[in-house]
């Protein structure tokens, strides 16, 4: 038994430097980034960097300014795209990483080769899959002569227009209708299982939130005057280019789940007279379902932080296909505001946090049961 | 589970439609497509890497270049080579430190599991989904108070810490198939911590040490971020070299391809040889213990 413990302790001893390092450099640092978002430090560029800058805390004045001021424009535009970017990004790779996997799973000739084909951009630099498509879509480029496009009408990562545009200043109204159907549908499952408690909670919360969305929200303005964001049409090329980087994961993920289905369940729906697509309708997408979450969650996730790729097709400066990422990078290392960087950064922060947390929870709780 | 076949089937793979029919048609044509949008940038980038800069143009863009012109790639090389050793050298050591930590925290917290393990772990695996621009600012002030910005060897501090999550998360899964009997056994005998990871857990290491490396090595020789923050000319990587390369507006386009070729090699070849271990890798980042 003394054994066993002192064993234990060098386990606890091994663990110890890298639980320091992680602490340090992840939440220290986190820490450190959410203090410097509250100081106004490089708000005037020119002492960000000298040897004793004055740092003044000013509370939450960046984030203000960053939602609400009319010279941080570009930032509410990038948050938009970002959000449009991830929709249009994770659909592709689900339905196409799907469909392989699918096709892949009926046992063709080759299998391996074909995996081998789908898999192989994952293997590269953001960066190197950010020149390639970059010279694809160029006007003169790759993809407008093989179709036979018009350059002038088809600027792929050039195009300036926008769809889907709407009002900043109905954000709040926006948010508080979504989140309040969203509770109001957690309400209705909730009810469903039978846990009362659980409906009234959620369907009290609906009532508050789509109440204030009709009586209070149409008057909350964040700007005096409109101001449109909608979907740049620069990010499809984009778009395209990242979902051939990372389409080949869901395969994987798809794949290897359909790989674990057992064949008794394939047969037995079989032997119950179901035809193919009622399989696949009743027995193998339910069983799916769960990867489907995880590759979201993880594609989101990269969705939501990517740079690299936005910085090898269009450049750091290219306003139509911007993001948070790089305006982050811009805007602490180019024009040396740190403080408004750090805000940035720490928005971002949180964004992933929302849907990374859950899901770090939701692992450990179901391994714990099996542990 | 004891569905009796209707029709006797010789292969395990029973789900296999016929040999000809439409649906396999369809299967095959369905991946031929598919096979065409993955396969069509590289073509591209190939073919326009072998050619003269004035052979590049809007009607031949798709052609097969007339003749074989390697000076893309040594002008290339000229521009990237320096950088192509720093990436090197950066992946070489940022992979080994990480893949030797990695396997002694997943041996510590699979097979010594003590009060809060897996708090301690999930603590540890949110720092693999953070977006750097949270930590970036701070990190660029250490490495700088250390002196080490400039230099190669920040950035590989930077890519160990940051890789200590997903290398532990890795491991700790692999080691969690390795009986625990063994380790019974040995403890038994009178082995303790480290003679149990010397001579039972590490020599069965392998091909966990196989997907780490594979993957912390393709990992650090694409990342961008951090390359563009902490170092400075001379230091930097490929990745960094290579935007560099392809940002300029009059480039001819033979250049950066050339580059996107050179800096793809190494991750692309260790994806060929060994893309069986890469897969498993992947699939480890996707959490699932």
């Amino acid at each position: 038994m003394k054994r066993l413990s002192t064993d234990r302790l060098w386990a606890i001893a091994v663990l110890t430097p890298s639980v320091i390092l992680l602490a340090v450099f992840v939440y220290g640092f986190i820490f450190r980034t959410a203090y410097t978002s509250l100081t106004d430090w490089g708000n005037d560029p020119a002492q960000a960097f000298s040897l004793t800058p004055i740092i003044r805390f000013i509370g939450l004045q960046n984030y203000h300014d960053l939602f609400t001021s009319n010279l941080n424009v570009r930032f509410r535009q990038d948050l938009v795209s970002t959000l449009f970017f991830t929709v249009f990004f994770i659909v592709g790779c689900l339905g196409l990483g799907l469909s392989m996997a699918l096709l892949l799973d009926r046992n063709p000739k080759a299998e391996g080769l074909w995996r081998t084909i789908f898999l192989f951009p994952m293997s590269l630099s953001f960066i190197v899959t950010g020149t390639i498509w970059r010279w694809m879509l160029q006007p003169q480029g790759g993809l407008n002569q093989l179709f036979h496009l018009n350059p002038a009408s088809n600027g792929w990562l050039t195009s300036r227009d926008s769809v889907w545009s709407f009002d900043w200043n109905k954000l709040p109204l926006i948010t508080a209708t979504i989140v309040g159907l969203v509770l109001l549908w957690v309400a209705w499952l909730a009810f469903r299982d039978g846990q009362r408690t659980r409906t009234w909670v959620a369907l009290g919360c609906a009532a508050l939130l789509l109440l204030w969305a009709l009586v209070i929200g149409p008057n909350v303005k964040l700007l005096p005057a409109p101001e449109l964001h909608g979907f740049n049409i620069a990010f499809i090329g984009i778009i395209i280019a990242a979902i051939w980087q990372m389409s080949g994961y869901t395969m994987a993920l798809y794949l290897a789940g359909l790989r674990g289905i057992p064949e008794e369940l394939r047969e037995a729906s079989r032997v119950d007279g179901a035809n193919e697509w009622n399989t696949y309708r009743h027995v193998i997408f339910p069983l799916l379902a769960p990867i489907t979450l995880s590759a979201m969650i993880i594609l989101g996730h990269i969705s939501l932080k990517i740079f690299d790729l936005v910085f090898a097709m269009t450049g750091p400066d290219n306003g139509p296909t911007d993001v948070p990422a790089l305006l982050m990078y811009i805007t602490s290392f180019r024009q040396n505001a740190l403080a408004v960087g750090a805000a940035i950064g720490t928005v971002l922060l949180l964004l992933v946090a929302v849907i990374i947390i859950p899901y770090l929870f939701s692992q450990f709780k179901t391994q714990e049961g099996h542990a | 589970m004891t569905t009796t076949p209707l029709s006797p089937v010789s292969a395990p793979s029973t789900h296999k439609s016929p040999r000809f029919s439409v649906a396999r048609g369809l299967m095959y044509l369905g991946l031929t497509v598919a096979t065409l949008f993955f396969l069509l940038p590289i073509y591209l980038l190939v073919v326009t890497a072998f050619k003269t800069p004035d052979a590049i143009n809007l009607a031949t863009t798709w052609q097969l270049p007339k003749f074989l012109n390697w000076a893309s790639f040594s002008d290339a090389w000229a521009k990237v080579g320096g950088n192509m050793g720093n990436s090197l050298f950066l992946a070489v050591t940022a992979t080994a430190i990480s893949a030797m930590l990695g396997s002694l925290n997943g041996y510590a917290l699979s097979k010594w599991r003590f009060r809060g393990a897996n708090t301690l772990f999930a603590f540890m695996l949110f720092g693999m989904f953070i977006p750097y621009q949270s930590v970036l600012i701070p990190l660029f002030q250490f490495i700088k108070s250390l002196g080490l910005y400039g230099s190669i060897w920040g950035l590989i501090l930077a890519h160990v810490v940051y890789g200590i999550p997903i290398t532990t998360l890795i491991f700790r899964n692999f080691y969690a198939d390795v009986p625990d009997a063994l380790v019974e056994a040995a403890t038994i005998d009178g082995a303790g911590f480290w003679s149990i990871y010397s001579k039972v857990i590490f020599p069965i290491s392998i091909p966990g040490f196989v997907v780490v490396i594979i993957w912390q090595f393709t990992q650090v020789w694409n990342e961008f971020l951090f390359a563009a923050t902490l170092t400075s000319s001379g230091s930097q990587p490929v990745t960094y070299a290579l935007s560099q390369l392809a940002g300029g507006q009059a480039v001819s386009w033979n250049l950066p391809m050339a580059g996107a070729i050179l800096a793809a090699i190494p991750t692309l070849l260790v994806y060929i040889v060994l893309g069986r271990y890469f897969v498993r890798g992947l699939l480890a980042g996707s959490v699932k213990g």
